[in-house]
């Protein structure tokens, strides 16, 4: 008794049969051709420095810092299914590491300004380590993905998920912002951490010096792109992308579904952490303001807006997203919240898969009306 | 008895207060092909999620090639060896049918070495996608696939997966009956090299590929034997057919049969071997 029976005439007809499977390259695959990746790091890598005045670089500077942010939100919520919308506690991890490091450096062993204002008399012990540069940097990601880390395997071993989950790195981004207000002497309360001049040496006032630092933010989203992408390709890709649609069925595949969303939290929280640490030079200042619950909900909200499901699309939100931003504030002081929300209404009901969605359709028409032709 | 693959030792099972499982005995030997039949709310599916960990026993003990199972999470059942399909099959409709024998296949390497990307096909995938006869479906994303394909599929997400025990529950549910045919050919030929547990209702499928049946009533085994003298056992005639007194049990509801139970089996009715 052999199974290799051929189809028999009673196939079923329901079943679906195609006689060549249809090579559809995968969604990200038509997003991202490597031949619309270079233009846009062309456009961004040396259009951008040569046209844009100093103040527009900087401003799109800071957006691609967000879009750093918005990049691990993508692959967390996008590819993983775990809305985040606390990012801005590893965002701020990072950025008050980096603006730690400066405040010291600016100090020059003296105590930052703003702790002898507070009447505090030595140094803080926590503040120690950030004297060392690399020390930040490497604290600015490390820290974060540990926090997300811990986080994650207290949670998700716990089978915390969906809202609840979200509502927690919410409360934790309420609590961050809480904390960072009371501790005046520690984190400059309300204030921040402020007035830096000198990054490495650099004067940070300086057009040239602005003009490397964007090139640099510009790499690193572009690196960090690629990176994710590599990842979302790879068999962790796949099991993360079967996690999110299934994460019971994963179990009884023998995988642990916690510790593979643990492992992604972790990364788009040091994502979020490296965009703060490059966010403070470039902008100037980190505060409780620019880490806390709204800031937050901003980022998924453009990432929503830009495509979730698509890595591109995560970027292109938090770009739009800032500058619409920037563009509407400038023209009517208090509209830009109404749009903002009003947009995000829009784009959830009629396109769910964002600019990326309504990119990917446009092009699926283009491509079969010149089928028909 | 030793040597056995699998056993099941007077395991009980209750839902807020209802006894699912009430002291059930099942030992399975390597290389079989054991059938779990039984009407509705019987206990079967309840047996498999208790034996793979989905649901917490509230007594007795399983154990695996010697090992006790109780208190693993999903994840470690599995990667002792034991597989299972579930009665609404669950692929990931987003991935292709090789990406989801593929991800299936590579639960045993370590995590770090998952972030490699996938290069072609490995035999062991290829091989499966002919036993499961889907090689053509292959780089489709498995959502478009009917309903008797994603059993084909879940089937052969097994298979690469090499378990030392396969628990499939209700395979040809809801086929057609070409359907059934092909899966009763699979079937046949995963049992020749994997001990194999079905439970089935389909009562015709059961007559063609069984040998070996376990009958579950009311949560207890009632009888266990050769499929031909578990189909003459009155017993078993009068749990499926219904007693002419009580007409509940025809296997119309679960609930209401609780009400025939005590005077249906002889007390410690799971002994027979």
């Amino acid at each position: 008794m052999t199974a290799t029976t051929p189809q028999t005439p009673a196939t079923p007809a329901t079943a679906p049969r195609f006689a060549a499977p249809p090579p559809a390259p995968p969604w990200w695959a038509r997003l991202g051709g490597p031949a619309a990746f270079t233009a846009v790091a062309l456009l961004a890598l040396v259009a951008a420095p040569l046209l844009l005045e100093p103040f527009r670089l900087n401003l799109l500077a800071k957006y691609l810092c967000y879009a750093i942010v918005g990049l691990g939100i993508g692959l967390a919520w996008g590819q993983g299914g775990m809305l985040v919308i606390g990012q801005g506690v590893f965002f701020g991890l990072g950025g008050y590491a980096m603006g730690m490091y400066l405040k010291l450096h600016e100090a020059g062993g003296d105590l930052p300004d703003f702790m002898v204002w507070s009447g505090v008399e030595r140094l803080p012990a926590l503040w120690a380590p950030f004297a060392s540069p690399a020390f930040s940097l490497v604290f600015a990601v490390a820290g974060p993905m540990a926090l997300a880390g811990l986080l994650g395997t207290l949670v998700f071993r716990r089978r915390v998920r969906g809202a609840y989950f979200a509502i927690l790195t919410q409360a934790l981004a309420a609590a961050t912002v809480i904390l960072l207000v009371g501790r005046q002497g520690l984190t400059g309360g309300t204030n921040g951490l402020t007035n830096f001049f000198e990054l490495f040496g650099q004067d940070l006032a300086a057009d040239g010096t602005q003009r490397g630092l964007y090139l640099v933010v510009a790499v690193v989203l572009g690196v960090l792109y690629l990176g994710a992408r590599q990842l979302l390709r790879s068999r962790f890709g796949r099991l993360l992308i079967a996690v999110r649609d299934g994460e019971d069925r994963v179990r009884f595949l023998g995988y642990d579904p916690a510790t593979v969303k643990t492992l992604t939290f972790a990364v788009s929280a040091g994502m979020a952490g490296l965009a703060g640490a490059l966010f403070v030079p470039v902008v100037g200042i980190i505060s409780p303001a620019l880490l806390g619950v709204v800031p937050s909900l901003e980022l998924v909200v453009a990432v929503a807006v830009g495509g979730r499901f698509s890595l591109a699309g995560a970027i292109l939100g938090a770009v739009v997203m800032g500058q619409a931003r920037t563009t509407f504030s400038e023209q009517f002081a208090d509209g830009w919240l109404y749009l903002q929300g009003a947009l995000f209404i829009v784009v959830m009901t009629l396109a769910p898969r964002g600019l990326a969605g309504l990119a990917g359709t446009a092009r699926e028409m283009w491509s079969s009306r010149r089928a028909r032709a | 008895m030793n040597g056995a693959l699998l056993e099941v030792r007077d395991l009980s099972v209750v839902f807020d207060g209802y006894r699912a499982l009430a002291g059930v005995d099942l030992t399975v030997q390597p290389g079989e092909l054991r059938f779990l039949i039984g009407p509705n709310g019987a206990g079967k599916t309840t047996l498999v999620d208790a034996i793979t960990g989905l649901t917490r026993p509230a007594g007795g003990t399983v154990r695996f090639e010697g090992r006790d199972l109780a208190g693993r999470a999903e994840h470690e059942i599995v990667r002792l060896g034991v597989g299972r399909t579930f009665q609404t099959s669950v692929v990931f409709e987003g991935l292709t049918v090789v990406e989801n024998l593929d991800l299936a296949a590579s639960f045993r390497r370590p995590l770090w070495a998952l972030v490699r990307r996938r290069r072609g096909v490995s035999d062991q995938v290829a091989g499966a996608l002919e036993i499961i006869g889907l090689a053509e479906l292959a780089d489709r994303p498995a959502g478009v696939l009917s309903h008797g394909q994603r059993q084909w599929l879940e089937i052969g997400m097994l298979i690469v997966q090499a378990p030392r025990l396969l628990l499939l529950d209700e395979p040809v549910a809801g086929m057609s009956a070409a359907e059934r045919e092909r899966t009763g050919e699979l079937l046949t030929r995963i049992a020749a090299d994997h001990t194999v547990i079905v439970i089935e209702h389909d009562m015709e499928f059961l007559r063609r590929y069984a040998s070996a049946v376990t009958v579950l009533h009311e949560g207890r085994v009632l009888v266990e034997g050769p499929v031909d003298q578990v189909r003459d056992d009155p017993r078993v005639q009068e749990v499926y057919l219904g007693r002419p007194r009580e007409g509940a049990a025809g296997g119309a509801t679960g609930g209401p049969v609780a009400a025939v139970t005590a005077a249906a089996a002889p007390p410690g009715g799971g002994g027979t071997e």
